[in-house]
């Protein structure tokens, strides 16, 4: 039985903050999730997802996020409660919306969760998604541990009903992929039946039409409940202080950042020096309590992931309460105390006190720390990132790199996001050249397609994910067709969300909630949009390559190449071998070959190694995964295969 | 609770589960925290784990507390226990939080990084890491747990294996039945059975 359905209220479970997230939502008595996949935040719809029926929710993985705020939205208009989430760069998707829904207001309670990612640990981007709420206007709440994650997420439904509008809950990597004991509170039940009214006078909040116009009475509307947020927010539990009555310096805080600065607080033993004032409704700032506690001292340091929010909003109200709380001397991301870019870590912190107070602090004894970082430079070879065993990218990166070779007009490939954006990882095959956002390999293709008039001979092509097509892709694939661009873009359809988690899209027959669902036909829907399309299975080399080089050499329009093979790591193939393979050490030759190493030099598959010593290749039987591919590429065809 | 009487060697008490992608690097520091939550301490974990199945380094950081919750990230050299389940990873950890008194236990079976396959990386022979980790270490263990697991049948086991062998040391009030409590959760007959197995192998590599 999942943790998120403990019936004990006051019982305490080790919950990951988007675990402590999604029972919030669950205490909340929520009707609806909806998100797109995206590290760090998967796993709070993902759990969601497998308590539906039990609680009897509706829990989906939309195309995209834009759709899973619409989706959210809707239920919120009918008068339930409703979550969405998604990672930072997702709120960017979703914002057009958002900004038209912070006009129409809410009715049932509606939280955004945002899960940023502060120093890009599984991002391509360091994107901050906390400016959205300031600029859209609509309340932010930031969790300062993983109790508060929980309790917060329940919170801030009540809040969103209270206003009428979404409320913006932020996590980040260290909160959300973290875990911490919890103690549960009442899970409540839902009581609500979905009913929409639109019958009511146009202005009527609660039975007129849900609009975002009139614009200005709209708007104007809405800063009222940022207004009535403010004054909400400044008798907030979720704001609190530790520290002595007169410190001499002042951490201003948010989120994981509160238990990195308590935890430098605690190494350089500063509690009777230093104060700490952590922040969890960070937008709107309440002005009086930020007040209080500026006046305590005259040296301030925030202490902030990504961008400077707090950090200027705070000397905002310092400079316009100046007169009454005196002038403050501010360290934070502005002057470089805190680094501008990357996550922050207790040691940062502990960097800058020692800095501003000059206490000397030195983490690992200097002697050691030189023997430890000389055996780590030459012991602890660096692991980058590589395509797992059984990996179809590994392949379809091998024909892609083949057939570019064998077409010899210098072309190049442009990337998308997915598992295969690792191709430009030392574990790929480095040929995508350009890398973006969710759709835009097949964007940027579609603008290269149109500059042969200007002198672009070089063969474009496009890579593109089974669910990034359907998140993005599709209106760049329209565009692309419409102008007859000259591209060639291929589809790796892996079965799955795999970068994620494997969660499921509308390509597949099952939905989130483990029902059957109607499959949405990439190949389908591509003829039917006017691309030439073939699909083949890049296992099989030679029939994948030929068919690439087919494709590059017709020069009118788009060619769509969709390449079948479903993740190593589904369910139906993990820990499945369908091959055992070995190295037939009689057939291989070694450095004799002349093929210079190309199983492992080249084609770079983790279970596929070089025995120095025999100086052959060798297949590591643990991490083998029996796809078989690299019996294919060896020109002695030392590597053999059976059917498991 | 017999936690009561237990009193952590420091608190917070610092242990870094290390490894590659798809060793069960979570899965292992999940069952060890569940241990401990049920002894009744404040359990903090941070896990890197964002691109863990594609070859790349995991971590989980551990903080064992009885007062309440800590940094997800411990702070640069102040692990207690390093748990590795590839050998130069423990060595990678200690760089960054080791200190002369860590404890080290290593699993000896390399998974060779991408740039050692392509021969622009170099790996350290088995004695060359054996050096180091001595070096680095107030204790080391090195506990062949990849071999042992495979003669149970599947390698996936050498994280419990590990898990095993780091509550024979004694550091932390946690036995077999504590081990029993947490899987009995999720697993039942041969799966529960061959896991039990797997722990108890662990403890027994402490001995010897």
């Amino acid at each position: 039985m999942s943790k998120l359905l403990e019936v004990r209220e006051g019982s305490c479970h080790l919950l990951m903050g988007n675990e402590a997230i999604a029972r919030g939502a669950l205490e909340a008595g929520i009707n609806v999730a909806a998100a797109y996949p995206g590290t760090p935040s998967s796993e709070i719809l993902e759990n969601l997802a497998q308590v539906a029926k039990v609680r009897n929710l509706y829990v989906e993985w939309s195309t995209n996020e834009k759709v899973a705020m619409e989706v959210a939205a809707a239920a919120s208009f009918a008068g339930l409660r409703s979550l969405c989430v998604m990672k930072q760069n997702g709120v960017n998707v979703a914002s057009d919306f958002m900004l038209h829904l912070a006009g129409s207001g809410t009715r049932g309670g509606m939280v955004l969760v945002t899960c940023d990612d502060p120093g890009a640990l599984s991002s391509v981007n360091e994107g901050e998604s906390r400016h959205f709420a300031r600029m859209i206007e609509v309340p932010l709440l930031e969790p300062g541990d993983f109790q508060e994650a929980k309790d917060m997420t329940r919170w801030a439904f009540e809040l969103s009903e209270e206003l009428r509008t979404l409320i913006m809950l932020r996590s980040v990597t260290r909160m959300s992929h973290a875990s911490g004991n919890i103690s549960m509170g009442k899970l409540q039940d839902q009581l609500r039946r979905a009913e929409f009214r639109y019958d009511g006078f146009i202005l009527d909040p609660n039975e007129g039409p849900v609009l975002s116009a009139p614009v200005a009475y709209k708007h104007g509307l809405q800063q009222g409940k940022i207004e009535k947020a403010r004054e909400l927010f400044e008798q907030s539990p979720f704001n609190t202080y530790e520290g002595p009555e007169k410190p001499e310096l002042l951490i201003i805080t948010s989120s994981a950042c509160t238990l990195y600065s308590r935890e430098a607080i605690h190494l350089l033993n500063l509690g009777g020096r230093v104060g700490l004032l952590k922040l969890g409704t960070t937008w709107p700032l309440p002005p009086n309590l930020l007040k209080k506690y500026l006046t305590l001292t005259g040296t301030i340091l925030i202490v902030e992931e990504v961008l400077p929010f707090l950090e200027e909003n705070v000397k905002i109200i310092a400079a316009e309460t100046a007169k009454e709380i005196g002038i403050k001397t501010f360290y934070g991301k502005n002057d470089g105390t805190i680094p501008m870019t990357g996550e922050l870590s207790p040691d940062l912190v502990v960097s800058a006190l020692s800095r501003i107070l000059e206490i000397p602090y030195a983490a690992i004894d200097p002697a050691y720390e030189k023997k430890a970082q000389a055996a780590a430079f030459f012991k602890a070879p660096q692991r980058g990132l590589a395509f797992c065993p059984g990996c179809p990218h590994r392949a379809s990166y091998w024909n892609i790199r083949n057939a570019l070779t064998l077409d010899d007009r210098q072309g190049f490939v442009c990337g998308d996001i997915g598992c295969y954006t690792l191709d430009i990882f030392p574990g790929g095959a480095n040929t995508l050249k350009t890398l973006h956002a969710m759709g835009s390999g097949t964007g940027v293709a579609s603008g290269f397609g149109q500059l042969s008039p200007f002198g672009l001979d070089k063969p474009v092509m496009a890579v593109c994910g089974d669910s990034t097509f359907f998140h993005a892709a599709m209106p760049a694939l329209v565009n692309a067709i419409h102008h007859r661009a000259n591209i060639t873009v291929v589809i790796l359809d892996n079965s799955g969300t795999a970068m994620t988690g494997f969660q499921s899209h509308p390509g597949l027959c099952i939905n989130a909630m483990g029902q059957e669902a109607p499959k949405v036909d990439i190949a389908k829907i591509c003829a039917a949009m006017g691309a030439k399309v073939a699909v083949c299975d890049p296992f099989d080399l030679p029939e994948t390559q030929k068919t690439l080089n087919r494709l590059m050499e017709d020069e009118v329009g788009v060619k769509v190449l969709i390449l079948n093979q479903k993740c190593g790591l589904s369910p139906e193939k993990k820990a499945v071998k369908k091959y055992d393979v070995h190295v037939d050490e009689n057939l291989c030759i070694g450095e004799d070959c002349g093929c210079n190493r190309l199983c492992t030099r080249i084609f770079r598959c983790p279970a596929l190694l070089w025995d120095k010593e025999k100086e052959k290749a060798r297949v590591d039987d643990v991490l083998c995964a029996g796809c078989g591919v690299c019996t294919g590429i060896c020109p002695q065809a030392a590597i053999v295969k059976e059917v498991a | 609770m017999i936690v009561k009487k237990f009193k952590l060697p420091s608190d917070p008490y610092n242990i870094i589960i290390t490894g590659v992608g798809g060793q069960g690097n979570v899965m292992a520091s999940r069952v060890l925290s569940n241990m401990l939550v049920n002894r009744g301490f404040m359990i903090t974990i941070g896990e890197t784990f964002g691109a863990s199945q594609r070859g790349g380094a995991v971590m989980s950081h551990i903080r064992v507390s009885s007062k309440g919750t800590w940094s997800p990230q411990i702070p640069k050299g102040k692990a207690d226990v390093i748990i590795a389940l590839e050998p130069i990873e423990a060595i990678r950890v200690l760089a960054a939080y080791g200190h002369p008194g860590v404890f080290v236990l290593a699993n000896t079976r390399p998974v060779y990084p991408v740039g050692v396959i392509t021969g622009e990386l170099n790996y350290p022979s088995r004695e060359e890491i054996k050096l180091s980790l001595q070096e680095l270490s107030a204790q080391l263990w090195l506990i062949d747990a990849t071999d042992q697991a495979i003669g149970l049948g599947n390698p996936i086991l050498t994280n419990i294996i590990m898990i095993g062998a780091f509550a024979k040391l004694g550091k932390l009030p946690i036995l077999l039945d504590d081990f029993i409590k947490v899987m009995e959760q999720t697993l039942t007959g041969d799966k529960l059975e061959i896991n039990l197995k797997a722990f108890t192998l662990g403890m027994e590599a402490l001995e010897t």
